[in-house]
């Protein structure tokens, strides 16, 4: 049962009141796009077993979508952040580094 | 004989005597009483059968970890069976009853069983199941669901209330024993808010029984002590009765509190589930004792020894005239001591070890017990409960060296620190080869979303047994924690113990070390699944060696127990079978609940009409005085159609499908989702929203959208209204609303963030009306106020105006092919409109149509219905939808999914009618249509299903629609429809049964 601080509302949420969307950072790919790229968009996903970069959404909140960098082993959160970006934040990078050496 | 005893028992009041019933014997007990104590009191000592053999079984330890004391208590609304007799306080008139035999507990036809055991060997149901198929379902099935099993499920509904109670805290102590307590007393000035919770209903553990004196004066006197300073600290709230279950992620605990006896309560609520949020947790759960295995261990009279001490000292209740004691360690001495103390016999104590040295053996041998080093058990005399026992040498093979009468026997094989919820969340275990117990790695604890340790286990929990170790132990931990709170530590006092000294507990599992095969399989590790020793031999010889396998072959630790007093055995059988060390081996895998939690606790107030809340539109009052009958769609409660009085339910849809397309009927569509979208960039969004061009309609215009996944599968359908040249209201399906308004903002705020678009989902504020048939136009027009002609309000547009003098918008759209309008009214206005059109209508005798007619009336036009003719898997293009797919735009969300070979596939199966030939009845919901040839797997091919089947009472004959491998280039082919077997007939049309050329709407 996690809880993860929404950067929007600022309200630590409990999980019952989020919805969470997988992982984040994808890169959409249009009808321009290949099999291959467009497979990798829709349905290839890490999975990985330790640190991951995902997306939530505050559903029984705020409204606002937000991610979250987490670990999946220990559910350690990382830092969360809005979602109107490419890449996680520097801060939250920093923070990784810090604790994973 | 186990009787009560004329003194004794700190936790009984004789001054309160209860009455009770086991298996219809009446009973007495004392308040205070456990069910267990209170039937050992009576000398019940044989209480159930075993769940696979049907042996007789008695209670063997006094806490949680009870393996056989499981009862069905109450009858009717409180009944509640597999209730733990060592846990459940006794309660006046409570009916107790013994379970798994037949016919009744001392005459078990079941237990030939137990003579074919041999029948029934780890593994047994995988094995089977490979068995030929019949074999299973004629055979063993009814055989097992015959003997094999546990209380039965009550029949009546549970009469009794439960409900859930949330908290946060700083620190959780979990267990109110001398840790627990030390601790919370400790911490209470710092002001942290701390939350003590003890699963008996007495605090204290095992202080009292097992200690004379603590922190300078009697453990009495402590433990009061701490009490009161405890109550005098506003942030620390003590409960007993409550269990915790379990320990999730982030700090979540959760915990079951049985309330006390109504009888001195309210009695209206029977349990709470605490979920609690804590930034740390103390665990100070203690330890349980294991037994040993050694031939006959299963019979009743062959107990734990703490168990022993526990009903002797607690409740006052002897294990007999004579108990002989088996252990490996000198904790077991304890009972011995408080046995003679009493004026009991203990005629002999077994110990396993060679050298036996400690104060505890030392005193037991000053007080005249006979002390026999390197003996065990060769073999437990008597059947339905302990007579005797033949000592033989530990090292040996289990000769019989000497025959000793008894009516009891304790065994201890040591103790296993209660770390299940250390475990629960990640918590590793090491093995500690010199206290020979599993303890919690401090090197890899459970941690909070920071990464830092969350749980901290003292005292016997983290594998302290001694009372002289734990202030210090105590103490180390309240030290870091209040360091952590950043909270100053005022003078700790230690309370002093007595220091005693202790020999090493001995890592015997089997006794004796050499047993022969032969008696492997009279020897039990796992008392409630019947696991033998020679079950964990044959699963390791059959190759399951990991001990998350041999677990699942032997079912070792899956019973209710969870395998507290077994596991540990299990896993050293493993470990010594394969000379693994027993780190190698570990443990399974611990998992919440540490103790079942009944399900009416975990429903708590949500049951009946509290489950889930319906949500009803504005109208809803009407449609029940109007005789609704009632459907759930989504969350809401739709009328499925109007019940006029003797009318059957067909008959009814049928009557409102058909005074739609004669004169006019009315439908509250309020349900329908409604999404405002708005913005400079709003028209643009949208035409990646719908595979239609959206940005091309023009203000006061409406058009039917569809909206894919980027898979491409259709997802919902509506008609989108441009209201001005920024704004649309975008109606979607009933159920869709919520999915689509977060379907768009993740969109808006995770893609295309620099776009200027805002939602809002508006279904509530809306109530929207359906006004269908020839007539309907007439209608309105008597309402007045607004311009409805053709020319005025031509199909597929909207405009705003006042009827009966209320504002509106009215759309010109058609779900049923008549001649149709929804107006959308303020909802606190809806009903009063409602009305107001129902009362006009009357000259044109208007009817309410529900959603069945809805549903008729669509069908009877070859409308699809998301969920009936879509389900995940098809596309726009499968439906005859291709007119709404836009080729000019560059992208829209499916567009590249769709190109996908599998979706351009040619023979994919394609929406056409289907005209059912040779009945009269439509034709069964979702049935297959079944081809000439077969498939790989040797069955018939299929080539298409039925979505859709209604009667359509405007045609007079059954319609349906359905999914046809290359459908619409077969028109006129005869399908074979298979229900059940039998074969339906039915050629494939033009799914648009009626008025084909949209003369109508």
């Amino acid at each position: 049962m996690l809880k993860l601080l929404c950067p929007y509302c600022g309200v630590e949420a409990d999980e019952t009141e989020l919805v969470s969307g997988g992982e984040a950072h994808l890169k959409r790919e249009g009808p321009e796009s290949s099999d291959e790229e467009f497979e990798e968009y829709l349905f290839l996903r890490d999975n990985p077993k330790g640190i991951i970069f995902e997306r939530w959404r505050h559903a029984m909140g705020c409204g606002k979508w937000f991610h979250v960098a987490r670990c999946t082993e220990t559910m350690e959160v990382f830092g969360t952040y809005p979602a109107q970006t490419y890449k996680p934040p520097t801060k939250v990078l920093q923070e990784i580094k810090a604790r994973r050496h | 004989m186990t009787v009560r005893l004329p003194t004794g028992g700190t936790v009984i009041d004789r001054s309160k005597p209860i009455t009770f019933s086991f298996n219809g014997k009446k009973l007495r007990g004392y308040k205070g009483d456990t069910v267990a104590s209170a039937l050992l009191a009576n000398n019940q000592q044989l209480v159930g059968r075993s769940f696979k053999y049907h042996r007789p079984r008695g209670i063997f330890a006094s806490g949680p970890e009870e393996p056989n004391g499981l009862f069905t208590l109450g009858k009717g609304g409180k009944l509640e069976p597999n209730q733990v007799g060592s846990t459940t306080e006794l309660t006046d008139g409570l009916e107790i009853q013994s379970q798994n035999h037949w016919p009744s507990l001392e005459t078990d036809f079941g237990s030939v069983a137990n003579v074919a055991s041999r029948l029934l060997p780890a593994g047994f149901y995988y094995k089977t199941f490979m068995a030929p198929k019949q074999a299973w379902k004629h055979l063993f099935e009814p055989a097992i669901r015959q003997s094999a099993g546990l209380g039965k499920p009550p029949m009546d509904n549970d009469s009794d209330h439960y409900e859930h109670f949330y908290t946060h805290v700083d620190l959780l102590v979990v267990g109110g024993g001398i840790a627990g307590l030390l601790a919370a007393r400790m911490l209470a000035p710092t002001g942290l808010k701390i939350l003590l919770l003890e699963q008996t209903p007495y605090f204290g553990g095992r202080l009292i029984q097992d200690h004379d004196e603590f922190g300078g004066s009697s453990s009495g006197e402590w433990l009061t002590t701490t009490l009161e300073e405890l109550s005098t600290h506003k942030n620390v709230t003590l409960r007993n009765r409550t269990s915790v279950a379990g320990v999730y992620d982030h700090g979540f605990v959760i915990a079951d509190e049985k309330l006390p006896d109504p009888s001195d309560n309210s009695g209206y609520l029977k349990r709470r589930l605490w979920k609690i949020r804590t930034k740390r947790i103390v665990l100070a759960t203690g330890a349980i004792e294991r037994p040993l295995c050694f031939v006959g261990n299963d019979i009743p009279g062959v107990r734990l020894a703490s168990g022993i001490r526990d009903f002797l000292q607690n409740y006052g209740v002897s294990p007999g005239d004579r108990t002989a004691v088996l252990t490996n360690n000198d904790d077991a001495y304890k009972t011995a001591i408080a046995l003679t103390e009493i004026g009991l016999s203990v005629p002999l104590i077994m110990d396993t070890r060679m050298e036996i040295r400690g104060t505890l053996p030392t005193k037991a041998r000053k007080m005249g017990i006979r002390v026999e080093p390197a003996r065990g058990i060769g073999e437990v005399l008597g059947k339905k409960t302990v007579t005797g026992l033949e000592m033989c040498s530990q090292v040996g093979e289990g000769t019989s060296l000497e025959i000793i009468g008894c009516e009891a026997i304790a065994v201890s094989g040591g103790w296993s620190p209660t770390v299940h919820l250390w475990s629960h969340c990640n918590g590793k275990l090491k093995w500690d080869d010199s206290r020979t117990m599993f303890v919690p790695d401090w090197q890899k604890p459970p941690v909070d979303s920071q990464g830092k340790q969350n749980i901290f286990p003292i005292g016997s929990a983290d594998g302290y047994l001694q009372l002289h170790d734990i202030p210090v132990q105590v103490e180390t931990t309240v030290k870091f924690l209040a360091q952590e709170f950043e909270k100053p530590l005022t003078n700790l006092e230690l309370p002093e113990a007595e220091r005693i000294t202790e020999e090493k507990c001995h890592g015997t599992w089997l006794v004796p070390f050499g047993m022969k095969p032969a008696n492997r399989a009279k020897t039990w590790v796992d008392f409630q699944n019947d696991v033998k020793v020679s079950d964990i031999d044959l699963a390791l010889l059959e190759g399951f060696e990991s001990i998350e396998h041999s677990k699942r072959y032997t079912t070792l630790g899956m019973a209710t127990d969870q395998g507290k007093t077994s596991n540990v055995n299990g896993i050293a059988l493993v470990s010594h079978n394969l000379g693994v060390p027993m780190n190698k081996v570990g443990t399974t895998t611990f998992r919440p609940p540490y103790s079942p939690i009944p399900l009416g606790t975990i429903a708590g107030t949500a049951k009946q009409e509290l489950f889930k809340p319906t949500r009803k539109t504005p109208i809803d009052a009407w449609h029940e005085a109007n005789n609704a009958h009632w459907e759930p769609v989504s969350d809401w409660r739709r009328p499925y159609c109007y019940l006029l009085e003797g009318e059957t339910v067909e008959n009814a849809v049928n009557r409102e499908a058909l005074r739609v397309r004669t004169t006019v009927g009315m439908l509250d569509a309020t349900t329908l989702g409604k999404i405002l979208v708005k913005g400079r960039d709003a028209a643009k969004f949208l035409d990646m929203m719908y595979t239609n061009n959206m940005g091309t309609l023009k203000p006061g215009r409406c058009r039917y959208g569809l909206m894919c996944d980027e898979n491409g599968f259709l997802m919902d359908d509506g008609v989108v209204a441009r209201l001005d040249e920024t704004t649309f209201l975008c109606h979607t399906t009933t159920g869709g609303a919520d999915h689509i308004h977060g379907w768009m903002e993740d969109w808006l705020q995770c893609e295309w963030w620099d776009w200027r678009v805002f939602t809002a989902n508006i279904t509530d504020q809306y109530v929207q009306i359906g006004i269908a048939g020839p007539q309907a136009r007439e209608v309105l027009e008597k309402l007045g106020e607004m311009g409805l002609s053709e020319e005025e309000l031509p199909f597929m547009s909207w405009k705003k105006g006042r009827l009966a003098g209320f504002e509106v918008q009215v759309y010109r759209i058609s779900f049923s092919g008549e001649l149709s309008y929804e107006i959308s009214i303020k909802a606190s206005e809806g009903l009063e409109l409602w009305k107001r059109i129902y009362e006009a209508g009357k000259e044109f005798s208007i009817e309410p149509y529900g959603t069945e007619a809805l549903h008729v009336l669509r069908a009877e036009k070859g409308f699809i219905m998301i969920g009936d003719e879509t389900d995940g898997t098809v596309i726009p293009q499968d439906l005859g939808l291709d007119w709404a797919i836009s080729k000019k735009k560059d992208d829209f969300l499916g567009k590249r999914g769709q190109y996908r070979s599998f979706l351009t596939d040619p023979d994919r199966w394609r929406l056409v009618g289907l005209d059912v030939l040779d009945r009269e009845e439509p034709l069964p919901h979702g049935v297959y249509a079944q081809s000439e040839d077969q498939c790989d797997f040797g069955h018939p091919r299929m080539e298409g299903r039925v979505t859709s089947t209604y009667y359509s009472p405007m045609l007079k004959r059954p319609i349906a629609m359905g999914l046809v491998e290359r459908g619409p280039e077969r028109m006129g082919e005869v399908l074979k429809f298979n229900s059940g077997g039998k074969m339906i007939k039915a050629k494939i049309v033009n799914h648009m049964f009626y008025d084909p050329d949209k003369e109508v709407q």
